[in-house]
């Protein structure tokens, strides 16, 4: 496709180089003179957002790299002092750790534009075949990288699907330990992932590198999937594709960066705000939203071999779409039957998705078994039988004409962006939902409170934390720590609003352990602002013998790390009216939940309380807040649903202290953000005023 | 038709300088996070806040090593003779010149306060060595007075004095 390079720099130096190493014609005939077909449409500024995407995760991860520590006593640590203390270290973990969504987001629709358009078809039969191994890649990436902060997820997720290698006959045990390092999950599965999650993105780099190469030999497909014949069908990559690439990219941002500032853990799970414990298992292990479709064929066959290579087969079954598709025609746009079933494959896989995420029981079963063997329909029988029967419609004679086509009537590819787009949108939210069914054993859905931090413009109530600090110092700080904070915290902006002063004074009527001293003795001081608040129970033993075997979590991220189920379609809404407090109203509906009585029928245990609110009704701890037991000096009332509430915003500062850092930050980025997609969108109309 | 095309360019060019100048601001303000979380977090500027140290252990002629900021703090309670030489040697002859009551809290002459790293290239000089009763580097041969001053090989500066300040008077507070 690229002919002969035209590039002939004038200047001497790069003259002389250029002698030597061709790199200046190499980039001009790649990237400026490779002529692009005219007729492509904004699915294809994917390519370029996924470079974008690919670009962005190695940064912020060789930046995470420096302040992070692959230990497992240390690394969950490690990573919430990048959130509270590095600088800008919650905006590089945002970016980051929504990245990964975010890239597999752009995947997806980049590979269903490849399925949509017949992009897999002779002659490009190697470059899909490439992209399915970055796809691969990508997962084996996230994965690891998912691990990494150590947190429940982390851990069982490593657990399960290592295991998953367990059900290769023979050497499946011994496969699993050597993955493992050991006799189960640990510290040298930690560091084994660690060094391979920072290594294969530079593998993906490389075969990109080998994706693109291809793609310039063969040339780029395009919606009518005919190929460039004249001149007249192509126009040069820059300034053409450059400029519609970066408005496309600039859009993505905006929706990338709706997700950093407002909904940062929108998509992860509330229990990798939990550090691992191999001794519990979460009541509901999720994979991350990305692998839920092929999580649900994994659970849908009731053998774990079988299981096992339906997963897998459903990713590689792609590699061999070029022979199982073998119709002429590329483009779905003329194939009005694998439109339609390309449309329900699309349902099917969301559907997956969505299965992925449910409990394992009833009618979520039959329902994952029909949609997996929907899914492998589509490639082995649909596919290949449509290939055969199907008449086309007339393709254009070139890809001029179809210029000249659409012009003339522009509501159909309208329609059809305006329904990919939905299906998209919902592709997305769908997976991204762990709606389970609601089930005896959860608690009661918490109310709604309204706090002063939810939304766009949300601050903490300084007067509310104070008072929720006092709260937590008086009452809760007797069982549970606070190991995260440090006291020096209090003054810091967008908390509670002390000066430095009254910090340090607060931290002084403390007691800390330090040493040793040159004695060899650990000897007790007064706190200083540096030091972080003492726990109540110098380790997990010594707590769960002086709480009746329950331990009291510490409630440093206790407003993440707790969160229940809104349903669906209500967490689709979630994601836009950034609805982020499910910790806080859950905090306060427990606080507030005690009954003296538990209801006729339940079989409370000894030793344990009913509670509306908590998961299984049945807590350990007793009634915590009691009316006029907490004094405040603002004549706020001293009621239990008070101290609830106040406490409550006071965790959630415990959580997330930079919040307000974060939604002012993501104001600024938005009006940025608006400005320039609106000027890369007018300088694109300007480029391309003399295409069309 | 000959009015648009004359303003037609200047227009289209405004719009490239426009989208290319915001394009440079967003890249220079993303630049600077991704520079400024090398710069030390918050829990190690919290840790170095001031330190107290007792004095009243070290004996005269003794000193002790302390850290402040990952920094080894010499703290040395000078002999008579250790002061006496500091102070006879003439300042302008020194490669660094400084007086011997300048480096010192006035009052609290016999206690010499430097963080002991060499100004050669940082490594940290052995105390009680060389040949002006101060301190000696092995790393390159720099030799320190007993007033912690530069005398002899390749090192440029005086051992720096951090800043301390007395709280009583067997205790300083360095920071
Ligand atoms: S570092 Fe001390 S002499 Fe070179």
């Amino acid at each position: 496709m690229s002919g002969p390079s035209n590039y002939n720099p004038q200047n001497p130096v790069l003259k002389w180089v250029e002698r030597r190493l061709p790199i200046g014609g190499l980039i001009h005939s790649s990237f400026v003179a490779y002529p692009t077909p005219r007729n492509l449409n904004y699915w294809w500024t994917f390519g370029a957002i996924l470079s974008m995407m690919l670009g962005v995760q190695i940064i912020t991860g060789i930046i995470l790299a420096m302040h992070y520590t692959p230990h497992v006593d240390l690394a969950f640590k490690s990573v919430e002092l990048i959130v509270r203390d590095v600088n800008y270290g919650w905006l590089l973990r945002y970016l980051h750790s929504n990245g990964a969504s975010m890239f597999f987001i752009a995947v997806y629709i980049h590979m269903f534009r490849g399925l949509y358009y017949g992009s897999y078809k002779e002659p490009r039969e190697v470059l899909w075949i490439l992209g399915v191994i970055i796809y691969l890649l990508m997962m084996a990436t996230g994965f690891m990288g998912y691990v990494l902060p150590w947190g429940q997820m982390s851990f069982w997720g490593a657990t399960v699907i290592t295991n998953l290698f367990g059900a290769i006959p023979y050497v499946g045990d011994s496969i699993v330990t050597l993955l493992w390092g050991g006799y189960s999950v640990g510290n040298p599965t930690l560091n084994r992932f660690f060094s391979l999650h920072y290594l294969l993105p530079f593998v993906i780099a490389g075969v990109v590198v080998l994706h693109v190469w291809a793609l310039h030999v063969s040339g780029q497909n395009n919606p009518a999937g005919v190929e460039p014949k004249t001149e007249k069908d192509t126009v040069p990559f820059t300034p053409y594709a450059t400029v519609k690439d970066a408005f496309g990219m600039s859009c993505f941002l905006l929706f990338f960066a709706w997700f950093i500032f407002y909904i940062p853990n929108y998509l992860g799970d509330p229990d990798n705000y939990i550090p691992a414990n191999p001794a519990v298992t979460p009541a509901h292990i999720v994979p991350e939203w990305y692998y839920l479709p092929f999580y649900a064929i994994l659970r849908s066959i009731p053998n774990k071999l079988a299981g096992v290579i339906a997963m897998f087969a459903a990713i590689i079954v792609l590699a061999f779409l070029p022979w199982l598709d073998s119709a002429r025609t590329r483009s779905s746009k003329y194939r009005p039957l694998a439109k339609q079933f390309f449309w329900i494959f699309v349902v099917v896989c969301i559907g997956l998705g969505y299965l992925g995420a449910q409990p394992p029981e009833g009618i979520y079963v039959i329902a994952g078994r029909v949609l997996t063997v929907a899914y492998f329909a589509y490639f082995l029988i649909v596919l290949p039988i449509l290939s055969r029967i199907e008449t086309a419609r007339p393709l254009p004679n070139s890809i001029a004409e179809d210029v000249l086509r659409k012009t003339g009537s522009t509501k159909t590819p309208m329609v059809s962006t305006m329904i990919a787009l939905a299906v998209g949108g919902a592709l997305m939210l769908g997976a991204a939902g762990k709606a389970s069914a609601a089930d005896d054993s959860h608690g009661l859905t918490p109310p709604s409170l309204k706090w002063s931090f939810a939304g766009p413009l949300g601050k903490f109530d300084q007067g509310q934390l104070q008072r929720g600090l006092k709260v937590y110092k008086e009452v809760c700080s007797s069982c549970h720590g606070l190991s995260y904070v440090a006291f020096r915290n209090l003054s810091d902006p967008g908390g509670p609003g002390y000066s430095p002063a009254q910090a340090a004074a607060f931290a002084s009527d403390y007691k800390v352990k330090d040493g040793p001293n040159d004695a060899g003795d650990m000897f007790e001081r007064p706190g200083r602002p540096a030091d972080y608040f003492p726990s109540p129970f110098p380790n997990e033993q010594a707590a769960r013998a002086a709480n009746g075997g329950a331990y009291p979590p510490d409630l440093s991220l206790i407003a993440k790390a707790r969160g229940y189920e809104r349903g669906f379609p209500q967490f689709v809404f979630d994601a836009f009216i950034q609805f982020q407090e499910k910790g806080p109203n859950y905090i306060d509906a427990l606080m507030q939940g005690y009954e003296e009585k538990a209801p006729a029928g339940f079989a409370l245990p000894e030793g344990s309380y009913y509670n509306k609110y908590f998961p299984g009704h049945s807590i350990k701890m007793p009634k915590p807040l009691n009316d006029g037991q907490v004094t405040f000096d603002d004549g706020s009332p001293a009621t239990v649903q008070q101290y609830a509430k106040d406490v409550s915003a006071f965790l959630m500062w415990a959580a997330e202290p930079h919040l307000e850092a974060r939604k002012r930050t993501g104001l600024q980025v938005f009006i940025f953000l608006i400005v320039l997609s609106g000027l890369l969108y007018f300088t694109k109309k300007k480029v391309w005023a003399d295409a069309h | 038709m000959t009015s648009s095309t004359s303003a037609e360019p200047t227009r289209r060019d405004f719009l490239y300088v426009a989208t290319g100048a915001v394009g440079a601001v967003g890249a220079a303000a993303v630049a600077w996070p991704l520079i400024s979380q090398m710069n030390p977090d918050a829990s190690t500027i919290a840790a170095g806040a001031p330190i107290e140290v007792d004095l009243a252990p070290i004996a005269t002629g003794q000193d002790i090593k302390v850290f402040w900021r990952g920094k080894p703090i010499y703290i040395m309670n000078r002999t008579k003779k250790q002061i006496d030489e500091a102070r006879s040697v003439p300042v302008s002859s020194l490669p660094d010149p400084q007086s011997d009551q300048s480096r010192v809290k006035e009052g609290h002459d016999q206690w010499l306060v430097v963080i002991g790293i060499c100004t050669h290239l940082g490594c940290i000089p052995i105390a009680h060595e060389g040949a002006y009763d101060g301190f000696f580097c092995p790393c390159h041969g720099s030799v320190y007075d007993s007033s912690g001053r530069i005398r002899q090989g390749p090192a440029p500066l005086n051992l720096a004095v951090p800043p301390y300040a007395f709280v009583s008077d067997t205790k300083i507070k360095i920071g």
